[in-house]
């Protein structure tokens, strides 16, 4: 197959950046896209030119390092993917194909294609965990939980924490994320105790970090690799709720 | 001279752990607040190991090169955790935990260690749970086990196939908790390339901010590496592929022993080869063989779809070899079945390399449903690499590189050879002998990082009370980062014409074909000599665009490659002084009639501990011997 590609490229953060355009020949389906990519790499290294920076690490689908706006879609076409999983086998001999970081305020570029996601991180330092010191819990089944509340708090626990939601999300939000850590809270005995506290200071951390609230088009859910559903925003908007008036 | 003290506490083995923390000396809690801790790493072991000790006081600095902890590679582990819990009422129990982790790994790990492994895992269970990880459930609110490889009981605890996800986040929460805090700070985005010793202890490490390039000095009352394994030296492996053993290398040039490096786990069933750009393999869990029956044409070079071959033709070599065990022998043994098959022409594929794995058998028996409940996620992470439909079409897998039993070499209290400086999780030796039983590696790091560190940290801490605050300004700190500007420099300097990523590939084949499932003494003769020349090709033509002062992926690929060259004939040099088979350790020179791996306790019943002794010496062997004093060594036996 020969490719042809449309790459954000930019020096830094601060730099000016712009798409520059290539062409790569013999692309096998096999490939998945980042080993696309590589090739690209290894081609502009040998012509001395410099090579694409882009995120990943696992390239399973599970670590949440790679991103990547893939005409126009977050990770690309394909349901519940991520670009790390995603085949050049759904792509045509000759199709152009744009590559983009994540489109985002929040998500500040880096360099070419890597953005800075580490937003994320504050917002789960303000309140996205049960306050436990290792050596304090009981027995694991003196507390009995509902299997249908475990396996429910388990799909919100399965964020990768990409952030294709706030990408793809046209007021930037980071409500399905953010929803997810509490739902996942919410759902379990273990969470109940901070829950107030929880919804209450995560949200406030979301919005002070200037992410935009929620208007209900669904395109984080859209584009979830995980298959995160929006049920989970409504669940914190609950929960924000009972905190506001208890 | 440095010795070779284990710290092994006296008493019955049962015992041990409880009268160690009955004696070893404590910190108090205003002194904690002024000493510093370094912790590299946060996987598993390091992200609970920094909570932990920010828990008690300390301070933590902690350190990653990922943008964020919770990216680690722990994050990928599937099939779960194991703790001798007994809730099944199945006969469980700490001892035969730690029995099976001793028998699994064919007789070469430390009785005291493994035991405190199994020991502490019923808290881990307990503390994640606490945290709030959703292990999956019975509907009676109780947490479900299932079985896994090797081993009589069901005391292997899950989250689906993302259990490795799930311990990480708990562990990462924790981190973040304290990070929010403030007794612990983060430093991501930071690659550690140097341990900085001070006076023969260890008091710092220099990192590169992977953003602007620029060299930084931490200082530390301790060091603390939670740094994971080396299996990327393979090139192709099921790790992540930043995955990398430079830390520990540097460690091991600083003066840490490294215990067993040729001891690696090549897990039977990964995603095969698919083209000559494969960047990593993807591993298809260990509990698909419950199901999965395996098998090759008994046609040599036959190349029909395998839903073509009629029953009579198919070779169910795994079955046909160990009736006992069939399709569920342990990873080593399964490994070495499928290349023996693969390499005497029977492998199917385009390459002739990978073996079936079909379901056509347990979906009649069982039903689509069945199989897709248990195995689902894992069905559908195939099709999606590989396009095709496990539900219509057997499987094809083959071995790839996945553990590393090896590591930095450490005392019960889990410090190296360098006095401050720990090693925790998979970067050390300690726990597998020469071979990993599964969801084994879970339940180590978080253990490690939750329970054991937090207590064996205050011997050495309790030393260092009086210790004022570590200068950056003192002249090991200059000295070390001088060190790494020039590496950096002369890598730069090279200016060659092949990419880093081509040289790691020729490395990844010659330790697949010498070093790999299988060795003989002639192999691992040429493979020495082939590093050495790879080696010197890499360092004439290496080339590494851009500038240092920039987020610059090439520059840190080729510092983790020019370190493996090192570590590549560390593991060639350990395989091959180590005669016989063991475990992960296939020599053919050491094999019975039927081809199965012989032990010689007689002559190898040791951990490998070797010495660094400069780049072009060789390393100094020392021995620490494996006395089992409450175990009887036996055979291992499959048939």
């Amino acid at each position: 197959m020969n490719i042809k590609l449309k790459i954000w490229r930019q020096k830094n953060a601060k730099a000016k950046g712009k798409f520059v355009n290539y062409s790569l020949d013999n692309v096998s389906p096999e490939m998945s896209f980042l080993e696309m990519l590589d090739a690209l790499n290894n081609k502009l290294i040998i012509e001395g030119d410099e090579p694409v920076a882009f995120e990943h690490d696992c390239r399973e689908g599970i670590c949440g390092c790679c991103s990547l706006y893939i005409n126009g879609t977050p990770h690309g076409p394909g349901e519940k993917t991520t670009t790390c999983e995603l085949h050049m086998r759904s792509f045509k001999d000759g199709q152009t194909i744009v590559v983009e970081p994540w489109r985002s305020k929040a998500f500040p570029v880096m360099k070419d294609l890597i953005v800075d996601r580490n937003a994320f991180d504050k917002i789960i330092a303000a309140g996205g965990f049960i306050s436990i010191d290792a050596g304090s819990s009981q027995d694991s089944n003196a507390v009995l939980v509902r299997k249908e509340k475990a396996d429910e708090a388990f799909i919100s626990a399965s964020c990768i924490g990409c952030g294709a939601c706030v990408a793809a999300c046209k007021n930037a939000s980071a409500m399905l994320f953010v929803s997810a850590k509490v739902s996942q809270f919410a759902l379990l005995p273990q969470g109940k105790v901070e829950a107030v506290e929880r919804v209450q200071a995560m949200v406030a951390k979301m919005d002070e970090l200037g992410f935009g609230n929620c208007t209900n088009t669904y395109a984080c859910e859209a584009v979830c690799p995980k298959g995160i559903s929006v049920t989970n925003i409504a669940r914190m908007n609950r929960e924000f709720l009972y905190a506001k008036i208890s | 001279m440095i010795k070779l003290d284990s710290k092994i506490p006296e008493g019955p083995l049962a015992e041990k752990w409880t009268n160690y923390r009955a004696s070893q000396k404590l910190v108090n809690p205003a002194n904690k607040k002024k000493q510093d801790i370094i912790l590299v790493g946060t996987g598993l072991a390091g992200s609970a190991a920094a909570s932990s000790l920010g828990e008690l006081g300390y301070n933590v600095k902690v350190f990653c090169f990922q943008d964020t902890p919770r990216r680690a590679h722990s994050v990928a582990a599937q099939g779960g955790i194991n703790a001798a819990k007994n809730y099944k009422n199945d006969g469980d129990s700490v001892y035969r935990l730690f029995y099976d982790m001793i028998k699994g790994g064919d007789y070469r790990s430390r009785e005291a260690n493994v035991y405190r492994a199994a020991e502490v895992s019923n808290a881990t269970i307990d503390q994640l749970t606490a945290q709030g990880v959703p292990f999956a459930r019975e509907y009676g609110g109780t947490l479900d086990n299932r079985s896994f490889g090797g081993v009589q009981v069901s005391r292997t605890f899950y989250a689906k196939g993302q259990t490795g996800q799930q311990c990480l986040l708990g562990a990462y929460s924790g981190l973040l908790r304290q990070i929010g805090k403030g007794t612990v700070t983060m430093y991501s985005r930071r690659e550690m390339l140097e341990l900085v010793v001070i006076d023969g202890k260890a008091r710092g490490i220099i990192t590169r901010n992977l953003v602007t390039g620029e060299l930084e000095k931490h200082s530390g009352h301790a060091v603390i590496l939670a740094t994971g394994g080396y299996g990327t030296i393979y090139y192709l492996s099921t790790l992540a592929v930043n995955s990398n053993g430079s830390a520990a290398w540097a460690a091991y040039k600083k003066g840490a022993f490294f215990g067993n490096p040729s001891f690696v786990q090549i897990h039977p069933s990964s995603i095969p080869v698919l083209n000559e750009y494969q960047s990593k393999l993807t591993l298809m869990s260990e509990s698909l063989r419950n199901d999965g029956r395996v098998w090759v044409p008994k046609k040599k070079g036959d190349k029909r779809p395998a839903n073509d071959i009629p029953e009579e033709e198919r070779d169910y070599y795994l079955e046909r070899r160990y009736p006992a065990y069939g399709n569920l022998v342990p990873r080593d043994v399964g490994s070495r079945a499928a290349k023996e098959r693969c390499d005497a022409g029977y492998g199917v594929g385009d390459t002739g390399l990978s073996v079936n794995l079909d379901f056509k058998d347990a979906i009649a028996k069982q039903g689509k449903k069945a199989i897709e409940d248990k195995y689902g996620n894992l069905f559908e992470m195939y099709e999606k690499i590989t396009g095709i439909n496990p539900y219509e079409e057997p499987m094809r897998i083959y071995p790839s590189g996945h553990y590393t039993m090896g590591g930095l070499w450490v005392d019960y209290e889990l410090m190296t050879t360098i006095p401050g400086l720990f090693a925790i999780g998979e970067s050390n030796f300690s726990d597998h002998g020469a071979n990993r039983l599964g969801a084994s590696s879970l339940m180590q790091c978080a253990g490690d990082g939750y329970f054991v560190i937090p207590n064996t940290i205050g011997n050495f801490m309790s030393g260092e009370i009086r210790t004022s605050k570590i200068s950056t300004d003192a002249p090991e700190f200059e000295k070390a980062e001088k060190d790494v500007t020039e590496k950096i420099k002369k890598l730069f300097a090279v200016n060659g014409k092949q990419t880093v990523t081509s040289f790691h590939k020729r490395l990844g084949k010659i330790m697949w074909d010498n070093s790999g499932m299988s060795r003989n003494e002639e192999g691992l003769k040429k493979a020495l000599k082939l590093i050495d020349e790879l080696k010197e090709e890499f360092w004439k033509d290496v080339k590494v665009p851009g500038t240092n002062d920039e987020i610059n992926q090439e520059l840190e690929k080729a510092g983790r490659v020019a370190d493996y060259f090192g570590l590549a004939k560390l593991i060639v040099t350990d395989g091959l002084n180590r005669g016989e088979s063991c475990g992960a350790h296939f020599r053919e020179e050491s094999q019975t009639e039927t081809g199965e791996a012989k032990r010689d306790d007689a002559n190898y019943s040791y951990v490998s501990v070797w010495e660094y002794k400069g780049d072009e010496q060789e390393p100094k062997l020392r021995k620490e011997d494996l006395n089992y004093e409450f175990v009887e060594v036996k055979e291992r036996d499959y048939k």
